[in-house]
């Protein structure tokens, strides 16, 4: 505690700095004056006594600044002046203490900003306890092309009993018909063992969630609801516990209510926003008694691993499991499949999809901030130029090298803390707007903030890049020669060819990391136009879909669509309604998988619907596997309406129905995978499911991006609605309508058909072909946005350069001038200057863009990551900004006076 | 008359054993006594006492509050405190020490 005791009268000496000097004077004079009283009773002049005293004493200012100083704060005094000293020139030089401080506010606000992201997404741990121990599991068949296929039931009971896991829970997205509020509403429905959130470990706000224990068979007849479904549909009621709700014609039993911010762990916004959860052990009625092996209903998994184990044990104690698996049920995994069961980390899979962008977002900002530095430290290189008579003045007087160099240090970090302070000024405010330019489907949106981490981060970030833009002024003064400096500085300068060096290594670095950063740039914006350019093979101009879902009752009697027969007369009265509608000119249904670029839909990959496993006919030889077939129903106006052209073969017509046999209009690219060389025309394709019938080919149509813009060429293959039904729909219009105003007729006329269907998820093809662009957009936007901040830079970087050469020529320039020099000869002569430095930058950029871009070759589309057009482009381009920035202060050195440079000195 | 230097280091254990043998003294009466009681043989750069009084603050050995003089003049008057006491043993065993130590080099025959 001595040391707590010590700094406590250290502090309260601190504050009470003047009484202290005071009484130290008081009593050092009270000495002094009785001592000279003693001696001059002993009889000594009062001349003597005083010189006696005096001599005696010692030195009553050392005296008293050694007092001082015990005391341990003179670090602290000196801060205090250099600071003072610090605000005073700041104060007096406002120009540049504004442009250094906008630089840094801008540098630090912009990296901060992305950190707060990556912070929110990458850094930190999923919001449920004991994150680290949460996975995903996917199930993949090489072999066959399978990648995420989905488990089986009896799999999943496998990972139960394995030891590994302390729970697993598979989960299954979809949607469902939420009748008994004011309008049948469409809720997006999470499907998940009893166990699902003992194993996330949230508490409900409200209620209960369920047993864990449960193992009955069908479906739970308990429901979870989240905060924003309890708030919004039924009023924040709080006896909501215990009351019947009916999803699609089911009755459920609300037992609890998830606490506000909680989100399901997915990958998508969809999956993500959940709204009811309900529970199932994945067996019984709607579900199959007895689950087979190879049914893979599940599409994926949620695990909480053992406590203690990593999980590269539990991927290969899993391994072990699967290859025993294998061998135990040999006809349900043939060799070839080579099925493999895969551990992800599950912050991984929530994130997973923006860790690429965001961290080349992270870099391109870290750059920017660093060209900002560069830009910083020239300007400071500059000034310190102007007051190196200052500099040398005060180390004649006597101030300590190191004193020096500690003042342009405090300076510098003034400037950054001040900068940082600034930026966080300006990103407070804005940080609604900037939230905005994120993509809706940007994962964990909601727990970006300026936390403490990020305020740390960006207190850090300031005071790095003080000490980055600080240093080259600060060498500057250590090595101030005195001699010359006192000599030189009545022209107001030192001159050093040193410095002169080091400020034009900083614009070369400048320069060269602003192309780098600009040809990341360009290649981003290269791919996005391609993409923009692409041929689509299909019309999305005037094309809006408008989705609606059939009730899945768990009890199938009940279902009024149980098979395409049923469903035909809806989606006739459907399309007939719809068609009528004013303006109006072509309408199609298909299931959610054939809306074009719809990735939402995608992504949650509901197995049953967009994919199966086909096996050819004439190629079940033993050793040819199933492989994975996208696929989707539609009516047959559907190529027409969105203008796929026919290439072979023929349209469905209205024989094929429920009772001829099944046939499939497929695309150049599938036929080209599965048969290749031959005509697909008449061959014919099965689900493996057992009773599933063969489907012939009777059409091939065109390749069209509808898949995904980047694959021109996906397989795809069109089945027959009327033959293969879906209850999860989407309704394709054609024509010139009132965008805004067709849905509401859209649910009118399908809600006359039947009442208890929701409308929902309205978007013409626009819209969905710009979202699918959406995260691309953003990652392009933002870089390039950093790329023109860096060109901004760099080109005051080396106006500021070739301003400080003219000046410091001023007098040989006059010379020249009275000499006859042609005011062509003086530009050429500063443009070269100014084009050296930007061709050296540009050409170290070049190597280091190279680099760069070859890690950017994941995020590029059709260009290739040493794109010579784009290279040779934007290094153009910094040539030129480089060259009109040199050409300002370049006329300038044309109006010098040749009689004032002369007399100049 | 010919007065000595104190020898570096024992200022401390100077002024603590005053202050131990006569409470409280401000630093002139310091001065004198340590003068005095050596019958004028150890001189204090009378200077040097404050530095080191400052430190023995710090350190919090002494503690000083103003009080009147009895020529009715405001002076700081130093007093030892408990903890003061414990680094006077400290000091003069240590010193104690070296001086034998330093005697028995001396009379080595």
């Amino acid at each position: 505690m001595n040391w707590l005791g010590e700094f406590a009268r250290r502090l309260n000496m601190l504050l009470h700095r003047r009484q202290f000097d005071a009484d130290l004077e008081e009593e050092m004079r009270l000495h002094l004056e009785l001592r000279h009283e003693e001696q001059r009773q002993a009889g000594m002049t009062a001349e003597d006594a005083r010189a006696a005293v005096r001599r005696q004493f010692g030195n009553t200012t050392y005296l008293s600044e050694e007092s001082h100083f015990a005391w341990g704060w003179e670090w602290l005094e000196t801060l205090g002046q250099d600071v003072r000293y610090a605000v005073r020139t700041f104060s007096k030089s406002r120009g540049f203490t504004a442009v250094v401080v906008l630089t840094l506010a801008l540098g630090t606000g912009a990296t901060t900003a992305i950190f707060s992201v990556v912070h929110a997404t990458l850094l930190r741990p999923l919001p449920y306890p004991k994150p680290q121990q949460l996975v995903s599991i996917a199930d993949d068949l090489p072999g066959v092309g399978g990648r995420d296929v989905g488990m089986s039931e009896p799999e999943w009971q496998d990972l139960e009993r394995s030891g590994i896991f302390e729970h697993v829970s598979p989960t299954w997205f979809d949607e469902n018909n939420l009748t008994g509020s004011s309008r049948p509403a469409r809720v997006r429905l999470l499907i998940v063992a009893p166990n699902y959130f003992a194993l996330l470990g949230v508490p409900p706000q409200l209620g209960r969630v369920f047993h864990p224990e449960e193992r009955g068979p069908g479906m739970l007849e308990e429901v979870i609801i989240s905060d924003g479904l309890w708030k919004r549909a039924f009023g924040s009621d709080p006896n909501i516990l215990d009351r019947s709700v009916r999803l699609d014609t089911d009755m459920y039993r609300i037992v609890g209510v998830m606490p506000a911010g909680f989100d399901a762990p997915g990958r998508t916004a969809e999956e993500r926003n959940i709204e009811v959860w309900a529970a199932t052990n994945f067996y019984g009625e709607p579900l199959p008694d007895e689950p087979r092996r190879n049914r893979r209903n599940l599409p994926t998994a949620v695990a909480r691993l053992k406590t203690g184990l990593t999980i590269a044990e539990a991927q290969s104690r899993l391994d072990a499991l699967v290859a025993s698996l294998q061998k135990q049920f040999p006809s349900d995994y043939p060799p070839e499949s080579s099925w493999t069961v895969r551990l992800v980390p599950l912050h991984q899979r929530v994130v997973g999809n923006v860790r690429q962008s965001l961290i080349l977002l992270f870099c391109a900002v870290g750059l920017v901030l660093l060209i900002g530095c560069l830009n910083v430290a020239n300007l400071l290189l500059a000034r310190a130029s102007a007051r190196g008579r200052e500099m040398a003045v005060r180390q004649a007087l006597g101030a300590a090298r190191h004193r020096v160099i500690r003042q342009l240090l405090t300076e510098s970090l003034i400037l950054s803390l001040v900068g940082g302070i600034a930026g966080m000024a300006m990103l407070l405010p804005l940080r609604h707007c900037l939230l905005r330019l994120l993509p809706e489907n940007f994962p964990r949106l909601n727990d970006i903030s300026i936390s403490w981490s990020v305020l740390l981060f960006a207190l850090v970030a300031s005071l790095a890049t003080g000490a980055i833009f600080g240093l080259a002024p600060a060498r500057e003064a250590g090595r101030i020669d005195l001699t010359h400096a006192l000599k030189e500085a009545t022209r107001g300068s030192t001159g050093s060819g040193e410095q002169a060096r080091t400020r034009r290594l900083l614009v070369v670095t400048e320069f060269a990391l602003s192309l780098v950063l600009m040809i990341a740039a360009g290649l981003l914006l290269h791919s996005f136009w391609d993409l923009l350019e692409v041929r689509l093979g299909f019309r999305p101009q005037n094309v809006m879909a408008v989705r609606t879902r059939l009730p899945d009752p768990n009890e199938p009697k009940t279902d009024r669509y149980r098979n395409a027969a049923q469903e035909r007369p809806f989606l006739r009265e459907v399309l007939r309604r719809v068609g009528t509608l004013p303006g109006v000119e072509e309408v199609a249904v298909g299931d959610t998988a054939s809306i074009p670029l719809d990735r939402s839909q995608r992504e949650l990959k509901v197995i049953s619907e967009g994919q199966f496993f086909a096996r050819f006919e004439g190629r079940d030889t033993p050793g040819d596997q199933p492989s994975v077939v996208e696929r989707s129903s539609v009516t047959p106006e559907y190529f027409h309406l969105l203008g796929i052209p026919l290439l072979s073969g023929r349209w469905f017509n209205e024989l094929d129905d429920d009772k001829g046999p099944q046939v499939a209009v497929i695309n150049e690219a599938f036929a080209r995978t599965y048969w290749p060389g031959l005509n697909p025309l008449g061959k014919r394709f099965a689900s493996t499911r057992v009773g599933s019938p063969w489907i012939t080919v009777v059409g091939v149509i065109a390749n069209a991006r509808t898949e995904s813009l980047e694959n021109a060429d996906a397989p795809q293959v069109y089945l027959n609605l009327y033959q293969v039904s879906s209850h999860r729909l989407a309704i394709f219009l054609r024509g010139h309508f009132e965008t805004g105003a067709i849905p509401e007729e859209v649910r009118e006329q399908v809600q006359s058909v039947d009442p208890i269907l929701p409308v929902f998820g309205a978007q013409t093809l626009n819209e969905a072909l710009s979202a699918s662009l959406a995260e691309r957009r953003f990652a392009m936007e933002i870089v390039a946005l950093f790329a023109l901040t860096a060109l901004f830079l760099s080109g005051l970087g080396i106006y500021g350069v070739i301003c400080y050469l003219v000046s410091e020529r001023t007098h040989e320039i006059g010379i020249r001038l009275a000499l006859g020099a042609q005011e062509r000869n003086i530009l050429s002569m500063v443009l070269e200057q100014g084009l050296g430095l930007a061709l050296s930058g540009a050409g170290i950029g070049l190597i280091g863009a190279l680099i760069v871009s070859r890690l950017m070759a994941g995020v590029l589309y059709g260009v290739g990551p040493a794109d010579p057009l784009t290279f040779a482009g934007v290094a153009l381009l910094l040539i030129l900004v480089a060259l009109f920035a040199c050409y300002i202060p370049a006329r300038r050195a044309l109006r010098v006076d040749p009689g004032m440079a002369l007399r100049h000195e | 008359m010919h007065r000595d230097e104190i020898p570096p280091g024992t200022l401390y254990l100077l002024i603590l054993r005053t202050l131990a043998r006569s409470g409280e003294m401000h630093g002139y009466e310091i001065a004198n006594s340590i003068q005095q009681i050596s019958n004028d043989v150890l001189q204090v750069e009378e200077g040097s006492l404050y530095p080191a009084l400052q430190r023995m603050l710090i350190k919090g050995w002494v503690t000083a509050k103003w009080g009147t003089t009895a020529g009715k003049r405001r002076a700081r008057y130093y007093q030892l405190t408990a903890l003061g006491r414990k680094q006077l043993d400290v000091e003069r065993s240590q010193f104690e020490r070296v001086v034998s130590a330093i005697t028995r080099v001396i009379e080595a025959v």
